[in-house]
């Protein structure tokens, strides 16, 4: 028998499901009394979903205010934070919108579909704003490379994010991969996507004008991932209860692509008012996010949802995650212009209900009401948690246990021996195996992609006019100090963005934690959020959006905190950004800011002596915004071919790649006063290394020297096959080659 | 010239090809899959993609769209068709090329900078190019696996219709590292790696693909 509300305010006794759900006592009795009587089964399903850890935010909400709060001064933003994603101004009439979204459960549950999905989801929150999906990154975290369930979720996600994708057609221009032991049985997989649109055609995702109709189209609703964002997304894996790999969604690129494209002609026709795509909690949140944002009011007859699994409850199609699916607001005069489009391109089309200016969100079955809530309360209202946080007993002695005590290298040969072994350590090795994957080519618009240190795209053929985007995060940083471990992200993504010519404008952040009901990891959450907003604030990069994902942890072991920051900048002209790599014999390079001794947190420390301990390197923005300027007006003026930001293994592993990019030599030289281990490996920030023709160096250091930035001569590009670090050791850059990019290939393909 | 692109649902690279007919001189038409009518195209692109999701096989449901009718009719006149990629595949499905592509022998989609050798100048599509000369284009594929039974391929040898070949390391297990090969008549081409990719130095790795545009535009100016 069906629950009607009629039924529901006759039988208040009746027991109900909310623990099996996912809600909290105090969460249920809510619920009733905003209702003034239990809920339906249906309303249950809508409440638990809405209001469960994924899609209310309701242990982050308190702290991601201070986005808002602190958000620099920008012209730049037309769309903030709040919509399906934020929306940048570019010049020439161009909006450029990006968000990066986590789908770190169902990928260790189902890795091929929760990665495929995941590139699913986001490149629909990017559509859904009335911008073309022009590309895709992905930021991936794993456990060990030798452990083996790695071998079981690495294959899978990376075959997932590059079947959706390049099935998709949309080029894969970057992103990064991490090992940790922390990320076993908690990978993430967080997918970034970039749309771009004229300012005219931005869509906001609201249900006005009383008597639209609602439109339901795309895939069929079916029963994959019901419960999907409720059970998984808000506990962590326990053995103890049963396997839930049936909630993992199915994706099916092939329809998605069909989607975008029928999407993109119905916003160019003018026949739809506002598209919302389907993503966690499914019609749930699509018809009660829809209603409040708008005119408030809406009648869904649900029996009209079509269906692939014809058994299904009403509950459970008001939480099916079935993927490739969009709902529309359509006047009733572009109805038929609406129906025309869907079915050119064989998208299935059912209208469900009409916008209505009731302030309730009604929906029948059959004739029989089975909701009756006022939408607010759904998407919006739910539960706000100011979670006990505290600075965790341990981390005064983690900073204590600095990397000062650690065995150096001294020699020449023990620091050749070192740069090789680093090279070949799993976070520094080539990525290659993975990202030759990826299609990078598609859509014919790619000017750099990985492992370029940040993806560039063409966006106006006719002006050039472009974007680049890099995403980074350091979780051992962010582990030493979470305040300044998030500013380092920031700062490398900036940096990175900066090294291709770019002039840094917006950000979106991916913030991965633990379980929030432990304290230690709320605190590193608060600091992780107010390190990024004091950054975003000091370097004049507003927040656009993002996503939080908690309860990465297995047992009372929380994943390192891992704060993904994405900065998107714009390039005039592409055909002036700055690749990698050196190619030029006798352009001479340049090292650009100040080395210390600085190795806590470092990729040295970590991959030679197993240390995680003491200070991660500082953070100076103001030095950060003098490198970017640099950087941007180098570019610009023509003053370097090449340039490369220097992050994890210093400037050793930096060298390498820029010489392993075109295959040249290159002769380096310890300055005066540094200490070669120092200088070959410290992580130092807001540092980079160029390459200078010599015609241009006399302008090129006169610049540097006006803005009292340091620069030093450290090397000349040659055509030798050799890197030769003078005084020290020199290696042929075949050997480079064979330590860099053998790891992953020997891993994965024995 | 009027050089046609036929989008097919889950079609990919169908607008990089139109700009590559539009970077070598020629004015690009799209062709919708439905639609049974080449409107009067010179030469007629098949792009890459998946196209329907590349389900069942790929390029097994493409072959029955009703753009195919005329197009495999105007093929077997002479009308140079290019198929790259998928359309290598949908034109392997719709018997205007012999063999099939499968499943790479890696059995991983690959993409990377592809040095190929160009074997046959004699087709509508590789005229510009020197005999034996070097290349390299993108490639980007998991099903480019190019298999013939012996016969086929020997006869295929023989006649010059291996068009291109795979230098240095074979990527996908291709039969004598076969990357593209041509009818009897030297009009229809297909191509597992994609020259729509290389022809402007600011995206491509090389402009080395944009011979096979340039090339049947001049054939169709002195025809």
């Amino acid at each position: 028998m069906i629950d009607t509300v009629e039924l529901a305010a006759k039988t208040p006794d009746q027991p109900q499901p909310w623990g099996e759900l996912g809600l909290k006592q105090d969460e249920y009795q809510r619920i009733r009394d905003i209702l003034g009587r239990r809920p339906t089964n249906a309303e249950l399903a809508m409440y638990s979903v809405m209001w469960s850890e994924h899609c209310s935010y309701k242990s982050s909400k308190v702290h991601l205010r201070q986005f808002g709060e602190k958000a620099p001064q920008s012209d730049a933003l037309l769309v903030g934070i709040g919509q399906n994603a934020g929306v940048v101004d570019i010049g020439h009439g161009y909006a450029v919108t990006f968000k990066i979204e986590s789908h770190n459960h169902p990928s260790y549950v189902e890795p091929y579909q929760g990665a495929a999905t995941g590139v699913g989801g986001i490149v629909r929150d990017i559509l859904a704003m009335g911008a073309r999906p022009v590309a895709v990154m992905d930021s991936l975290r794993f456990g060990p490379l030798d452990a083996d369930d790695t071998h079981r979720v690495l294959p899978g996600v990376v075959a997932g994010v590059g079947g959706y994708g390049n099935c998709l057609g949309l080029p894969n221009i970057g992103g990064e991969v991490v090992f940790d032991p922390s990320y076993a049985a908690n990978p993430l997989v967080n997918a970034l996507c970039v749309g771009v649109m004229k300012h005219e055609d931005i869509h906001l995702a609201n249900a006005t004008g009383v008597g639209n109709k609602v439109v339901l189209f795309g895939a069929r609703t079916g029963g994959d991932g019901i419960g999907g964002a409720s059970i998984l997304a808000s506990e962590s894996f326990d053995d103890s209860k049963p396997s839930k790999r049936p909630a993992v969604q199915v994706g099916d690129p092939f329809m998605e692509k069909v989607l975008i494209e029928c999407c993109l002609e119905l916003f160019e026709a003018q026949v739809v008012e506002a598209i919302q795509d389907l993503g966690a909690a499914g019609i749930s949140c699509a018809t009660s996010e829809l209603a409040s944002n708008g005119d408030g009011g809406m009648y869904v007859q649900l029996e009209k949802v079509l269906l692939r699994d014809p058994s299904l409850t009403p509950g459970e199609i008001m939480m099916s995650e079935s993927q490739e699916r969009m709902m529309g607001i359509v006047t009733p005069e572009n109805l038929d212009a609406f129906l025309a489009i869907t079915t050119r391109w064989d998208v299935e089309t059912a209208v469900i209900g009409e916008v209505t200016g009731t302030g309730r969100l009604i929906i029948d079955w059959h004739g029989e009401t089975i909701a009756d809530v006022d939408p607010r309360t759904v998407a919006h209202d739910g539960p706000v948690y100011e979670r006990p946080y505290a600075r965790p007993d341990w981390q005064d002695s983690l900073q204590a246990d600095g990397p000062g005590e650690l065995p150096r290298p001294g020699t020449g040969d023990e620091l050749r021996g070192t740069l090789l072994r680093l090279l070949a350590s799993p976070n520094l090795a080539s990525k290659a195996w993975i990202t030759d994957q990826y299609d990078r080519y598609v859509l014919g618009n790619t000017v750099l992609a990985q492992p370029e240190d940040a993806g560039v795209l063409r966006i106006d053929e006719s002006t050039g006019l472009g974007v680049a985007i890099a995403t980074d995060g350091n979780g051992r940083y962010a582990k030493l100090d979470p305040y300044t471990g998030a500013q380092l992200a920031l700062a490398e993504a900036y940096r990175n963005v900066a090294t291709t010519g770019a002039t840094p404008l917006a950000v979106t952040d991916g913030l991965n934690f633990g379980s929030p009901e432990d304290p230690a990891v709320m605190w590193q959450f608060a600091e992780a959020i107010r390190g990024l907003a004091d950054g975003c604030q000091a370097l004049g990069t507003p927040v656009t959006g993002g996503n939080v994902s908690l309860y990465n942890q297995t047992g009372d072991a929380a994943i390192l905190p891992t704060a993904i920051v994405g900065v998107l900048g714009v390039l005039d002209d592409v055909a002036r950004r700055t690749p990698q790599g050196f190619r030029e014999p006798g352009q001479v390079i340049y090292l650009l800011g100040e080395t210390r001794d600085e190795f806590g947190g470092s990729e040295w420390a970590w991959a030679e002596h197993g240390h995680l301990g003491g200070r991660p390197p500082s953070v100076d923005l103001a030095a950060e915004r003098e490198l970017a300027e640099i950087l941007v007006n180098a570019s610009r003026d023509g003053l370097i071919d090449a340039a490369h930001d220097l992050s994890d293994g210093g400037l050793a592993v930096a060298l390498v790649e820029s010489v392993l990019r075109h295959g040249v030599g290159a002769r380096v030289w310890v300055p005066d006063g540094l200490d070669p281990f120092v200088f070959l490996f410290s992580e130092s920030q807001a540092r980079a290394i160029v390459a200078v023709p010599r015609s241009e160096e006399v302008r090129f250091t006169d610049m540097c020297s006006a803005r009292r930035f340091a620069h030093q001569r450290i090397g000349v590009v040659d055509d030798g096959g050799v890197l030769d670090l003078q005084g020290q050791f020199s290696v042929p850059v075949d050997d480079l080659r064979t330590a860099h990019e053998s790891t992953l290939s020997s891993a994965f393909d024995a | 010239m009027r050089v046609g692109v036929v989008t097919f649902p889950g079609s990919l690279d169908d607008r990089d090809a139109a700009r590559a007919v539009r970077v070598a001189g020629g004015e690009a038409v799209s062709l919708w899959h439905g639609d049974a009518d080449l409107h009067g195209v010179d030469a007629v692109v098949l792009p890459g993609g998946f196209s329907y999701g590349d389900y069942l096989r790929c390029g097994a449901i493409a072959r029955f769209a009703p753009v195919m009718e005329p197009l495999v009719d105007a093929a077997r006149g002479g009308l140079p068709v290019l198929g790259i990629c998928n359309g290598f595949q949908v034109l392997c499905e719709s018997h205007l090329l012999p063999g099939a592509l499968i499943r790479n022998d890696h059995r991983k989609f690959v993409c990377r900078d592809q040095p190929l050798r160009v074997e046959s100048t004699a087709t509508a599509w590789t005229s510009g190019y020197a005999a034996g000369q070097e290349i390299v284009i993108p490639l980007k594929n998991g099903e480019g696996g190019y298999v013939a039974d012996e016969r086929t391929l020997d006869e295929l040898e023989g006649e010059g219709r291996v068009v291109v070949r795979y230098a240095g390391d074979n990527p996908n297990g291709s039969y004598r590292d076969i990357a593209g090969v041509t009818n009897a008549r030297g009009n229809v081409v297909g191509l597992m790696p994609h020259p729509e990719h290389a022809v402007e130095a600011l995206t491509g790795p090389t402009t080395d693909g944009l011979g096979f545009f340039t090339s049947v535009l001049e054939g169709l100016v002195r025809s």
